[in-house]
């Protein structure tokens, strides 16, 4: 196939990311047409459901390169699917938590889906430039997402701070970029699959590598790369710090199974460096939620941790591995958005509900919102009946496949550290209610029917997993 | 099917329960009552219509396919000394509900809906024959526990309970990461995925690799039994439970750990079993010591009968790696009673706190003349735990030092000399709770018909089991021959391996 041209099928496979495309127009002309919170929410989530649909007209034409920047296969389609389901999700957060705000809050819609086109591009990409394209359009849609209160102090600091490092992040990616396409000539993701191939000047290579992992690790939040994740989780409105926290994160996962997958298995120094990176996010991450009482702050350090997981069964490599990040990648959203849909439904217009009392005896009070938190807790902890313990099982099994003793121990151990702040949570959803008065936020229809969805899935798989095991049987490594 | 039936009952009885206490603080704990009587009977008919011939490893069994893509079957299987085990649960489980009858006046739904899932869990924990159904239980028994401990303790409820959650959890993702390796082993030598357990047996290991996995599980078993050192959220834990809590965590989540020493330790790792038991056996004694020693010492009456816990629980790592009839039936006899006896001092503690809302000794003393037949079942079930023989402990504890003697004169000693200073805490708890002068002029209400009830009926159970025990013995024989026989099965196929 002539890479240049692009015909009939060519577009079909690339429909979801042309109908994010479309979207993004639509809600803009929309917002110029008529001011109206529900019609640009609506629009949205039409636009998505479109492309999430036309994932599965795209499913029987793959895999298919389209030109030299994009990969469609069913890894990417998968991913894709995941991405654009956590973003609708998101849409639907998102408009329980701005009916409560005045002000103009259609442009963040317009900002979701050309993040969510950004991160679509991320996972289809096989390609230096679609690289730093899709990370581009992701990391500018989000400085804007991220201070979308410009009247609070915490949004702003959390965007500021965003913005930089995200730049400075991008400016190391670059030069890695650079330096890769000096050694080996080609911006295509293959030159890295196959090391042995590529020129032999390691002294060119593998520092563009490294500071290429400087980039992906930034966008992850993994150590050192961390520092940014508690305070835009804590400065940035709930559903956004959702949409940060699950989606971005799941495409840039995506890509770097892409992009790092060869190098790693076959580079040792490659190898190590992500080790090191895994070991330290579990590490750091549990022990410094350890003593916070910010329900986003933690949830911003267990993110950390969990990245790390998820580090140690991409490392583990092998189609099971891949498998076991993909498992984990679904059960981490699922988990964290129905985390967030908690904090946004609980959320008032003043502030959000961030604080740990703001959660003291909440299951005498709310007894469904925190059984799901409950549920919730346990999954990000791994406790049985939940998609997290599933999750964890897959990527501890993919770690014992290969025998990579000393990672899944560090887990192990990490992971019960991690239980006890999870348990501090716990205890204090179901102590004794405080004497202060808690408004009753009303439990808008929409965000009801993502929260029960979102609970259902979480126990649904975490008990009959065998379903969702199969979908990631039929789509994921079956190509590389 | 009807195993499946079993937890299903209790699965739902607890969602009933948790839903009807809308309506009525009365009906969640008959709800309760009526479901654990079901699988009382249903677990007895079992038992009473199974075929005798020995060809059949299991009594009854229920086999499906969960995950199949990595081999995880829902197997669920019943033999003698999972029958046992299952009495024990559902019985211990009516004397639960009943003694927190008054105890518990707050959030009496979700009380009893832990109840039932705690229960629920370790029933599938003493049935799963899939070790990752194993594993799925094994953890999600702890959750109902941890929120009854946080929620219905006392004082320092949420340290026990978290301590409790994390030393079970920390030690049971080493057993998680042991099964793993196992399994992967397993269809290295076999190209099978299996977690089943009778495929699982005669996996050829490595040595070091078996001793390493034997001590992942090993760990995991003995937090929960407790074995000395690895023992210290026992005491806490039982502490700052409700009286239902303790009743549960001493009757049966510490038989859970004897339970899977027997069932997977040695049957799946008898070589790697073998070269552990002097450690086995010398920590076994020092938790019969130490438990003992520390019993002694305590002022708080419930911390007391948690320590002489770790005492008794000794006796049982000691007979099961003792490994001979003797001793294996001694442990299962001491497994049982201490489940009545020590479940018993808990319910009569929880009910004089709940009385003089104290637990501590010093306050204490003249009990006897206020509150006589309190006094006298504690003193029985005192004389139980110390040994007295005619009661069930007694003929345990007896049998596994008869089996422990082959193994090791000296570890025999020792171990008796426990039993003696089982005597001293169990008098010195009698003598300054109820004997002496009323000197704090306590006034309280004697036994109530439903405390006189639950007492009378772990009275007769300990008469029973020390007077004809032989009908248990009988019925863990045939298990017992089954194990031994797995062992020796794997012992074959280790046979020849470096």
């Amino acid at each position: 196939m002539n890479a240049t041209t692009v015909n009939t099928n060519d577009t079909l496979a690339l429909l979801p990311l042309f109908l994010l495309a479309g979207t993004a127009v639509v809600v803009m002309l929309g917002i110029a047409a008529k001011r109206s919170h529900a019609l640009t929410a609506g629009l949205t989530l039409a636009g998505l459901a479109a492309s999430f649909l036309s994932v599965f007209t795209a499913a029987p034409l793959v895999p298919r390169q389209v030109t030299s920047l994009l990969l469609i296969d069913r890894d990417a389609l998968f991913y894709l699917g995941l991405i654009i389901a956590s973003a609708a999700v998101v849409a639907v957060l998102s408009y329980q938590y701005f009916a409560k705000h005045d002000g103009q809050r259609e442009e963040l819609y317009l900002l979701l889906v050309l993040a969510t086109l950004g991160c679509g591009v991320l996972v289809t990409s096989i390609h230096f430039v679609s690289f730093l394209l899709g990370l581009e359009i992701l990391s500018v849609s989000l400085y804007g997402m991220v201070a979308y209160f410009t009247d609070r102090g915490q949004a702003l600091e959390a965007g500021i701070k965003y913005l930089i490092l995200a730049s400075a992040s991008a400016a190391f990616l670059l030069f890695g970029l650079a330096l890769i396409y000096a050694d080996t000539g080609t911006m295509s993701f293959s030159s890295l699959r196959d090391l042995s191939l590529s020129g032999s000047n390691l002294a060119l290579l593998l520092p563009g590598i490294a500071l290429s992992v400087t980039g992906i690790g930034f966008k992850l939040g993994v150590v050192p790369f961390h520092l940014w994740t508690p305070d835009v989780y804590q400065g940035a409105p709930a559903p956004v710090a959702a949409f940060v926290a699950t989606t971005s994160k799941t495409a840039v996962v995506a890509l770097l199974l892409r992009y790092l997958t060869g190098a790693a298995q076959q580079s040792r120094a490659v190898f190590f460096l992500l080790s090191v990176i895994a070991v330290a996010s579990m590490f750091a991450g549990n022990l410094l939620a350890l003593r916070q009482n910010n329900v986003k702050r933690i949830l911003a350090y267990s993110s950390i941790a969990h990245f790390g997981y998820i580090l140690v069964a991409f490392l583990a490599g092998t189609t099971m591995g891949a498998s076991a990040v993909a498992f984990y990648l679904v059960a981490y959203t699922v988990t964290i958005l129905a985390a967030f849909g908690i904090v946004t439904v609980l959320s008032t217009s003043e502030a959000d509900a961030a604080d740990l009392e703001d959660y003291r005896g909440l299951f005498w009070r709310r007894p469904v919102l925190a059984s799901i938190f409950t549920a919730v807790l346990f999954s990000l902890a791994g406790i049985p009946a939940t998609m997290g313990f599933i999750g964890k099982f897959y990527i501890l099994a993919s770690g014992a496949n290969v025998s990579a003793w000393p990672l899944m121990l560090v887990l192990v151990l990490t992971s019960v550290i991690g239980l006890f702040y999870y348990l501090r949570i716990v205890v204090t959803l179901f102590s004794a209610s405080p004497e202060r008065q808690f408004s009753m936020q009303r439990l808008g229809r929409g965000s009801a029917f993502a929260l029960g969805g979102l609970a259902v899935l979480l126990i649904w798989f975490g008990v009959y997993p065998a379903p969702l095991l199969n979908l990631i049987r039929a789509t994921i490594g079956g190509l590389n | 099917m009807i195993l499946t039936l079993l937890i299903l009952i209790l699965l739902a009885a607890g969602i009933l329960a948790a839903v009807s206490a809308r309506w009525s603080t009365q009906l969640p704990r008959w709800i309760s009552l009526a479901a654990l009587a079901v699988d009382l009977v249903l677990a007895a008919r079992i038992w009473a219509v199974r075929s005798l011939s020995p060809s059949t490893r299991w009594i009854a069994e229920v086999d499906r396919n969960w995950v199949p893509n990595f081999g995880i079957h829902f197997h669920l299987a019943v033999d003698g000394l999972s029958f046992l085990m299952l009495i024990l649960a559902f019985f211990l489980g009516i004397v639960a509900v009943l003694c927190s009858w008054t105890e518990i006046q707050e959030k009496i739904g979700f009380f009893h809906f832990n109840l039932m899932w705690v229960l629920a869990g370790i029933a599938c924990v003493f049935l799963a024959m899939d070790l990752f159904l194993f594993y799925f239980a094994w953890e999600l028994m702890l959750i109902p526990m941890y929120f009854l401990i946080v929620i219905w303790g006392h004082e320092r409820r949420v340290y026990a309970g978290t301590k409790f959650f994390l030393f079970t959890q920390c030690s049971g993702l080493l057993m998680l990461i042991a099964i793993l390796a196992l399994y992967f082993l397993h269809h290295q030598a076999t190209g099978v995925y299996t977690f089943e357990y009778s495929e699982l047996l005669g996996t050829t290991l490595s040595r070091g690799a078996e001793l390493a996995i034997m001590l992942g599980f090993f760990v995991a078993f003995a937090v929960k039994l407790p074995v000395v050192p690895l023992h210290t959220w026992l005491p806490d834990a039982h502490t700052e439970a409700p009286t239902a809590g303790s009743v549960i965590l001493a009757g049966l989540l510490l038989k859970t750990g004897g339970y899977g020493l027997l069932r997977f330790v040695i049957p799946l790792f008898p070589r790697a079993a073998h070269e552990f038991t002097p450690v086995a056996l010398v920590l076994g004694v020092i938790g019969i010591i130490y438990g003992a020693v520390m019993a002694f010492s305590q002022t708080d009456l419930k911390r007391l009968v948690a320590y002489t816990s770790v005492s008794h629980l000794g006796f049982v790592l000691l007979g099961i790696f003792s490994w001979n009839a003797l001793a294996l039936q001694g442990a299962i006899m001491t497994m049982i009673c201490h489940g009545l006896s020590t479940g018993a001092l808990f319910v009569l503690v929880g009910g004089l706190q709940e009385r003089i809302h104290t637990r501590d000794l010093d306050r204490m003393g003249g009990l006897w003349t206020v509150a006589p037949r309190l006094s006298a079942s504690a003193l029985f079930f005192s004389l139980a735990s110390l040994g007295l023989p005619g009661l069930g402990d007694f003929v345990g504890e007896f049998l596994v030092l008869l089996g422990s003697y082959k193994v090791s004169l000296a570890l025999t000693v020792v171990a008796t000399l426990g039993i003696l200073a089982s005597t001293f805490y169990a008098l010195r708890m009698m003598q300054r709770a109820f004997f002496g002068p009323n000197t704090n002029s306590w006034r309280l209400p004697d036994l109530k018909p439903r405390e006189g009830l639950i007492v009378g009926a772990m009275v007769l159970g300990l008469l029973w089991l020390g007077l004809y025990p032989q009908p248990v013995l009988n019925a863990f024989a045939p298990a017992m021959d089954n194990l031994q026989r797995e062992a020796q099965i794997t012992s074959a196929a280790l046979r020849g391996q470096p």
